[in-house]
């Protein structure tokens, strides 16, 4: 034992050694360990972020310098504080806490001292600077906006947080990345690739060469502009009109399935989320739960598509052959549902197809709905098939566009009906509000808009897309130029589409007639409910319009949609004739229908849920 | 002398020689690697640590020479005048001493700093030998065994105050002579258990412990009554000592300790649950023993190269060419490098071992075991800190750490015993 004793320690401590090396060395050790070594900084060399022009090559965000005034506390020599502070504009008092701040985080390491100088402040400050040891100027860059237009649309950018670090080994703190929109949607080509160099640090910060003579370096590879499909002068102009007022709308060239534009209001100027008043604004903006601006109501509002949903009802009618554009149906003054009597405001008597649609007749597209449904033999075979025809408008799910969020909508079929009123406990009765876009049907702005083009089209859509160009050149995403065929038939669009043009001509849009442009619209009014202190309250009606023009060469079909704006040819009616006309026609001639939209507002609508008082809805003020 | 010159050549054992020279090797490549700097190429630049320690290699050699010129037997003779002298040296130091680093520990002699403790360990290790081997001498005899304890408390009275623990351990190490000789070995079978209680009861608590203790002595009781034939009453005894024992632990750990010791067994033993704590822990005490796993976790495998690692040229670890000088190994070389010297060390030590075992007088033997014992602590100690499994204790790495005074008594320390086994088939002469 005596004997075996030392040996027998000296060989434990070598296989305890050996065991806790390999612990270290071989199962601890991750090979890419270059950023985490405190022995190697990365220097970046960042691109320029790209810019984005609208459809015809108008520029809409660009960069701009900014110039933050860096401190490095060990390095900071005596200095006339007060001269200084006057030059930087800032508190003498403010300036003596940045600056402990500053040498508390590290006094050898830059901290900002004071963000984002003026160009003014920067030109008074450079040719001073060098009289100020310690201190520096460091160039950022920011974005630029030469419109106060499509904040929610464009999106806007901002310093990675801890989860897009621990999403994306790309980002390092600090950096900046789209947040939301075109910016978050082509974050990875707008950005480009940020450069590195790897420099060799001792302990105390100093450099002391590059890092394996470079041979890790990278070059930064330049963002690439973009040219997105919207137009500026009609997102401006649309914007203008939506002022005071809430909704989203979205016209889209339905020839290609580009948007051109998409508006939601209540909106902000974009500048505001850039620059030294950024978060201040931020903080406003995203706090307003009531106006909600951060909210793109063009893309994430769902409410009921209202009578336009008539239309599709029409085409599917015609589709099954339930139908043909002649049959007639009388109305009056409504229809029955079982015993109970559903109003309708077209004023009664014998309705055709054409005039149905012209005169928004509730009557006329209940019947036809009951006539879809009474073609089966059971309510679920119905139940699938129009679902099938409506989800074939892009209706229901995720339209697949280029930006970064968005809402299904409802189509509602056999399995939700099952689900609320028990398994076949439900017959057409039960749902006949869908017939006329009430109930259960939901639809974003764009998705309405989207249909519109389809129905444009005569029976196919592109897919809705944003991007026009990547770096000077065409997009050919398969996705955006493939044709996307609804299961209508083409020759049952044309009584349709005449009947949507006489809405126009003869119905309920007949005063927004555009001289000298045919289009073929249909308008929608919507009951809406809110919770007041817990009850169920109707508030005023939706107005909802959605349009096309020219009808034999549509070049722009649009949706309007507007949060209580009463009956459909009110404001969403009057704003997308109005849009319409400035974009096929490139100005206004109808200054007095102009006027009234600039002038109108509606917040005094959107007060009185807020009021605490009983209030009226549906006034026929106008 | 020239008829023993021959035969030293021929005696003295090439292989440890070998060991020597290729552990001082890579150790002085390592020590090149940690204080390299672009401009200074030349490895005999004596403005550099590198030349100086190249240096401190050549004065060795010559060290070398003197030790196999001189007879066998005078070291054996002279061995109560080494240890007085270093004795001496180190009571000197609380007049004279120098301070370095927060420890009186060095003589300025102008040229260089002398450390007198690095010579002392081996003056110890040759008068506990000379103590030992004494005929009159019975190590079974309580009376004797104080002596020879004496003889290594002495300088370990001397070194505590410097502060200098570290040696103070090496010192302590050498009882493992008198374990060869002969002491028996209950005692080092209770300050083991004693270490081990120590340790437990900060971990799990002394109720925990109890717990244990009883849980085995019930299975040893339960199982082995019969063929054992332990009786009762001790195990109770030993019991209740246990347990006082590890309530004692509670009352030094917190009101005899200070702060920092308390850290660094928090540290070590991972006592601090709280993560904020802990990583502040390892910002202060633990940094030295945190960039070092880390600078030796970053060699992986093959390790990043030589004069290529990153974490050694930035100098993140502190004293990277004296105690740390193994993450250097670590970084650079990666496991592979790692190994190669653990191994090394294991197998001058076990060779070591087998040439103490086969000297036929009884202090050649001694004295070897002495070596063995103060290599082994050093070995033991300091990778064991630099790897991060034992606390932080300040104690250079045996013919690899920069150092003069270190490396010196070192290499003296292991060539008196190969003079001594080269002599050993003619002790008689």
């Amino acid at each position: 034992m005596k004997k075996i004793l030392l040996s027998s320690i000296i060989i434990i401590v070598g296989i305890v050694f050996i065991g806790r090396l390999s612990y270290l060395q071989i199962f601890s050790f991750s090979p890419n360990q270059v950023l985490e070594d405190p022995a190697i900084k990365a220097i970046y060399d960042y691109p320029e972020r790209g810019y984005i022009y609208d459809r015809n090559g108008d520029l809409l965000v660009a960069n701009q310098p900014a110039y933050d005034v860096m401190v490095i506390p060990r390095e900071v020599k005596p200095l006339d504080t007060l001269e200084f502070c006057g030059l930087l504009g800032i508190e003498k008092e403010d300036f003596k806490k940045k600056l402990k701040k500053a040498r508390v985080y590290s006094p050898r390491l830059p901290s900002v001292l004071v963000h984002q100088l003026s160009k003014e402040d920067y030109a008074r400050l450079q040719e001073k600077m060098r009289k100020y040891q310690g201190f520096y100027i460091q160039k950022r860059s920011l974005r630029y906006y030469t419109t106060n237009s499509g904040a929610n649309v464009l999106g806007y950018i901002s310093e990675v947080n801890e989860r897009d670090l621990a999403r994306n080994p790309y980002y390092v703190q600090g950096e900046l990345t789209g947040r939301t929109g075109i910016e978050k949607q082509y974050e990875e080509v707008l950005r480009g690739r940020k450069g590195v160099k790897y420099i060799q640090k001792d302990r105390f910060n100093r450099d002391i060469g590059p890092y394996k003579d470079g041979a890790l370096d990278t070059l930064p590879q330049q963002g690439q502009e973009i040219r997105v499909t919207l137009d500026k002068d009609l997102q401006e102009y649309g914007e203008l009109l939506m002022r005071g007022k809430r909704g989203g709308i979205v016209a889209i060239e339905p020839k290609s399935g580009e948007i051109l534009t998409m508006i939601s209001g209540p909106t902000y100027d974009p500048s505001l989320l850039v620059g030294r008043q950024r978060s201040r604004n931020y903080s406003r903006l995203h706090y307003d739960s009531i106006s909600k601006p951060t909210w793109d109501r063009s893309i994430l509002a769902e409410p009921s598509p209202g009578s336009p949903f008539k239309i599709l009802n029409a085409l599917v009618a015609l589709e099954e052959g339930v139908i043909n554009p002649s049959t007639t149906i009388r109305c009056y003054n409504g229809f029955y549902v079982g015993r109970t009597l559903r109003g309708c405001h077209c004023g009664g008597g014998l309705r055709t197809m054409n005039s149905g649609i012209y005169k928004s007749c509730n009557a006329y597209f209940a019947g036809t709905f009951r006539k879809i449904y009474d073609k089966f033999e059971t309510t679920d075979q119905g139940m699938d098939v129009w679902e099938k025809h409506m989800k074939s408008f892009g209706l229901g799910d995720y339209l697949g566009y280029d930006l970064p969020t968005g809402r299904k909508g409802r189509i509602p079929g056999k399995e939700y009906y099952d689900r609320v009123y028990g398994d076949n406990r439900w017959s057409s009765s039960y749902i006949i509000s869908n017939a006329i876009g009430q109930g259960e049907v939901a639809a974003t702005p764009i998705q309405l808009a989207n249909m519109t083009a389809a129905i444009a089209n005569r029976g196919y859509y592109y897919t809705p897309h944003i991007i026009k160009q990547i770096g000077g050149k065409d997009i050919s995403i398969p996705e955006f130029t493939k044709k996307k065929f609804t299961t209508i038939s083409p020759e049952h669009f044309e009584p349709v589409i005449q009947g949507m043009a006489e809405v126009y001509t003869k119905g309920t849009a007949k005063w927004l007639q555009i001289p000298g442009i045919d289009i073929a619209g249909k308008t929608g009014t919507v009951e809406n409910f809110t919770k007041i202190d817990g009850v169920r309250t109707q508030l005023t009606d939706h107005s909802v319009f959605v349009a096309f023009a020219p009808v034999n060469d549509p070049k722009i079909a649009i949706a309007v949609y507007i949060e209580n704006g009463y009956y459909g040819s009110r404001y969403a009616g009057h704003i997308a004739s109005l849009l319409i006309e400035k974009y096929t026609k490139g100005e206004i001639s109808r200054k007095d229908l102009e006027k009234r939209m600039l002038e109108k507002t509606l917040e005094h609508e959107y007060a009185k849920p807020y009021s605490g008082e009983e209030f009226k809805i549906n006034e026929y003020v106008w | 002398m020239n008829m023993s010159g021959n035969s030293i050549v021929k005696r003295i054992d090439w292989l440890t020689v070998l060991f020597f020279v290729l552990l001082v090797g890579i150790g002085w490549l390592n020590i090149y690697s940690s204080t390299f700097t672009e401009d200074n190429p030349n490895i005999f630049d004596l403005s550099q640590l590198y030349g100086k320690q190249m240096l401190y290699i050549g004065v060795s050699f010559i060290a070398i020479i003197v030790i196999l010129a001189l007879e066998a037997n005078s070291y054996e003779r002279f061995a109560s005048i080494f240890y007085i002298i270093s004795m001496v040296l180190l009571l000197g130091l609380f007049i004279f001493g120098k301070t370095i680093a927060g420890a009186t520990s060095w003589y300025d002699l102008g040229v260089f700093n002398l450390q007198p403790s690095e010579f002392a360990k081996m003056a110890t290790a040759l008068a506990l030998a000379k103590y030992l081997s004494d005929i009159q001498t019975d190590i079974k005899r309580w009376k004797d065994q104080l002596y020879a304890f004496l003889i290594i408390l002495i300088p370990v009275v001397l070194v505590i105050p410097q502060p200098d623990p570290g040696s103070a351990l090496v010192f302590f190490s050498l009882v493992f002579v008198m374990f060869r000789e002969g002491l028996p070995l209950y005692h080092l079978g209770i300050a083991l258990l004693a270490v081990l209680l120590f340790i437990f009861t900060l971990m799990f608590g002394t109720i925990w412990v109890a717990i244990g203790i009883s849980l085995l002595i019930g299975i040893v009781f339960l199982f082995k009554r019969k063929t054992l034939k332990i009786p009762l009453i001790p195990l109770i005894v030993f019991f209740i000592i246990a347990i006082g024992f590890s309530l004692s632990v509670d009352l030094v750990f917190n009101k005899v300790f200070e702060q920092r010791h308390r850290d660094r067994f928090s540290l070590w033993l991972r006592l601090e649950k709280d993560p904020v704590k802990l990583a502040e822990i390892k910002k202060t005490i633990g940094y030295n023993t945190y960039q070092s796993e880390k600078a030796i976790e970053s060699g992986g495998f093959f390790g990043k190269g030589f004069l290529e690692g990153t974490r050694t040229k930035g100098d993140f670890v502190p004293e990277q060419h004296t105690d740390y000088i193994f993450s250097t190994v670590g970084e650079e070389w990666g496991f592979l490098g790692t190994a190669t010297v653990v191994i090394l060390f294991t197998l001058m030590l076990l060779r070591l071992v087998y040439l103490s075992e086969r000297q036929k007088n009884q202090f050649s033997r001694m004295y070897g075991y002495g070596v063995i014992s103060i290599l082994l602590i050093h070995y033991f100690i300091n990778i064991g800190m630099v790897i991060g499994i034992l606390p932080t204790i300040g104690i250079p790495l045996p013919f690899f750490s920069y150092g003069g005074s270190g490396l010196l008594g070192f290499t003296v320390l292991l060539f008196i015993f190969l003079r001594l086994d080269a002599n050993r088939l003619n002790e008689w002469s």
